[in-house]
């Protein structure tokens, strides 16, 4: 008996897939049977491995697409059509991946219809598997991704879809994955690395790197207790070097294409600040003018940052916060109360700016007030340990300054912080 | 075996067994000692096959209703905004009686609060229906 690979099953799911829409099955249909097809496969392959495992799959496929088409008789003359046919030609597996993400993120469809269809069509989860990454129950899940595919029905599919789409829904694939059970955020990396070999997007490249650079860092984002780690304080050794030297990389071959006319898009641009973050032997030692000047670039990709883009403007005003005083930080949030004063993540921005400015006072009232807001339970811990944090200093620092000793500058961070 | 919700809130309830600041407040070390503790909770009714589920809620809170035919649902943020029940919280426990579901919110209850004593805090213990009728 033959233990089954899995992951070279699931990276057969969009080439069999594809073959079968290509030749003119209906999405819905064909995506059924390859998901009885995998059941079989499970079951038969450990004893009888067959010899083309993608051959195996799609005749087993067809096979099931057959008896569906026949216990329709109205369907029988189309059936006859279909398989007078000739077979389908070999493709190359990037136009496989590229054709059904194109499927699977069609305009028309709700994100998370996107993303569910993605994860099981092109990623080939089981819809437990997708249920148990967005903590839905499993009939919640099969519901969405059978309306999806509904939605599909009768939709010409061989139109090229939007790539920038494609990327949208991969990168809530991404961002999705840091909160799951399952590792949604190496799925999303796997189908953006499939996704660079079909086209020459140079977006598609920076959201792979940005990806890769984002998740070098995971290992030290949480300590043992599963409580959140700033970047300053990541324990750097734990970064993984080889993804951020793919990620840096693969990155420059994407930035090698810009033009006068084609500025780097923003994935490029947020991959290039990732990338200098992870480029810093330590916190101290970071890039920040080079960092603001990629924000710079950042916040010029839309008309009106403030209200188009905001998380661009708030991180940009950290930047200035490092490169031109916390003032002058503090003064680009300001721009933003309007549009994201409400939100959580701008009270933090504003807490770190204050810290920065050595008023900690004003710090742990911001922190506190971010805590208020936050809508996860990990950041609203690590908001309100930061703004007892900055309370309990700020008293210190009081008592220590009226009984006459002299105090640390606020700026010195090994004096206030543990 | 009986379902039970145990309700945490940010106020309302009966009279507190004692006033405490909100925890920002907290000395760090009593902060971590309490989030600590919670994450012992769920442990604990893990280990014990007693855990069904655990949310906690953010304190926005919106009333809405039905506006009528044609027109956009109605929303308010409540009569006494300031004074009325607002729940923080619950933990889903299924265990073999309301005995047992009492223990386990008064485990709750004694999570530590500013110099590592209890908070007393009042936890509001509510069996769930059960779905399928009764055999019998």
């Amino acid at each position: 008996m033959q233990r089954l690979d899995e992951g070279a099953l699931r990276a057969l799911v969009p080439r069999v897939l594809a073959g079968l829409v290509r030749r003119g099955e209906d999405f819905d249909a064909a995506e059924d049977a390859l998901q009885e097809a995998l059941l079989e496969a499970l079951r038969v392959w450990p004893e009888h491995p067959p010899r083309d495992p993608r051959a195996w799959l799609t005749t087993v496929a067809t096979r099931r697409l057959v008896d569906a088409h026949r216990s329709e008789v109205a369907r029988q003359r189309r059936e006859e059509t279909a398989y007078a046919e000739p077979p389908p030609v070999a493709t190359e597996e990037g136009d496989d991946t590229l054709f059904l993400l194109f499927c699977c993120c069609h305009p028309d469809l709700a994100p998370a219809s996107q993303v569910a269809l993605t994860l099981r069509a092109v990623g080939g989860l089981a819809t437990r598997e997708i249920a148990d990454a967005f903590y839905v129950p499993e009939a919640t899940m099969a519901q969405r991704i059978s309306r999806a595919k509904r939605a599909l029905h009768g939709r010409r599919l061989d139109q090229p879809g939007d790539l920038a789409v494609v990327l949208r829904v991969l990168y809530l694939v991404y961002t999705a994955g840091h909160a799951g059970r399952v590792d949604l955020a190496r799925e999303a990396i796997r189908l953006a690395r499939q996704l660079t070999l079909a086209t020459e997007e140079p977006e598609a490249r920076g959201l792979l790197a940005l990806m890769l650079l984002n998740h070098a860092r995971l290992p030290a984002r949480l300590d043992a207790e599963g409580r959140i780690v700033t970047l300053d304080r990541q324990d750097r050794s734990l970064w993984n070097t080889r993804e951020i030297a793919e990620g840096v990389r693969v990155l420059q071959s994407a930035l090698a294409t810009q033009t006068e006319e084609r500025p780097p898009g923003r994935y490029q641009v947020e991959a290039a600040i990732a990338a200098l973050h992870a480029d810093a032997a330590s916190a101290e030692q970071t890039d920040w003018p080079q960092i603001l000047a990629w924000y710079d670039e950042l916040v010029a990709l839309t008309e009106d940052p403030v209200r188009e883009d905001p998380a661009a403007v708030l991180g940009r005003a950290v930047a200035v916060g490092h490169v031109l005083g916390a003032a002058a930080g503090l003064r680009e949030t300001d721009r933003l109360r309007e549009a994201i004063g409400e939100r959580h993540r701008w009270h933090a921005v504003r807490g770190h700016l204050h810290e920065l400015d050595g008023d900690l006072p004003a710090a742990a009232a911001a922190y506190a007030e971010a805590a208020r807001r936050a809508t996860n339970v990990a950041e609203r811990d690590h908001l309100v340990r930061q703004a007892a944090r900055a309370r309990v200093d700020a008293s210190r620092e009081w008592t220590l300054t009226s009984s006459g000793v002299r105090v640390s500058p606020p700026l010195d961070k090994g004096a206030t912080r543990r | 075996m009986p379902k039970y919700l145990l309700l945490k809130h940010y106020r309302g309830g009966p009279e507190p067994h004692h006033p405490f600041p909100p925890m920002d407040q907290w000395a760090p070390e009593d902060v971590e000692a309490h989030m600590a503790f919670l994450r012992r909770v769920s442990e604990v009714l893990e280990e014990s096959g007693e855990y069904v589920g655990a949310q906690a809620l953010t304190p926005k809170r919106t009333w809405v209703r039905y506006g009528g035919p044609d027109a956009a649902p109605v929303t308010t943020d409540g009569p006494h905004p300031e004074t009325s029940d607002l729940v923080a919280g619950w933990y889903m426990i299924d265990v073999e009686s309301y005995e047992r579901a009492l223990e386990i919110a008064a485990f709750v209850s004694s999570e530590p609060g500013p110099g590592g004593e209890p908070l007393y805090e009042w936890i509001d213990v509510r069996e769930v229906m059960s779905g399928a009728p009764s055999e019998g």
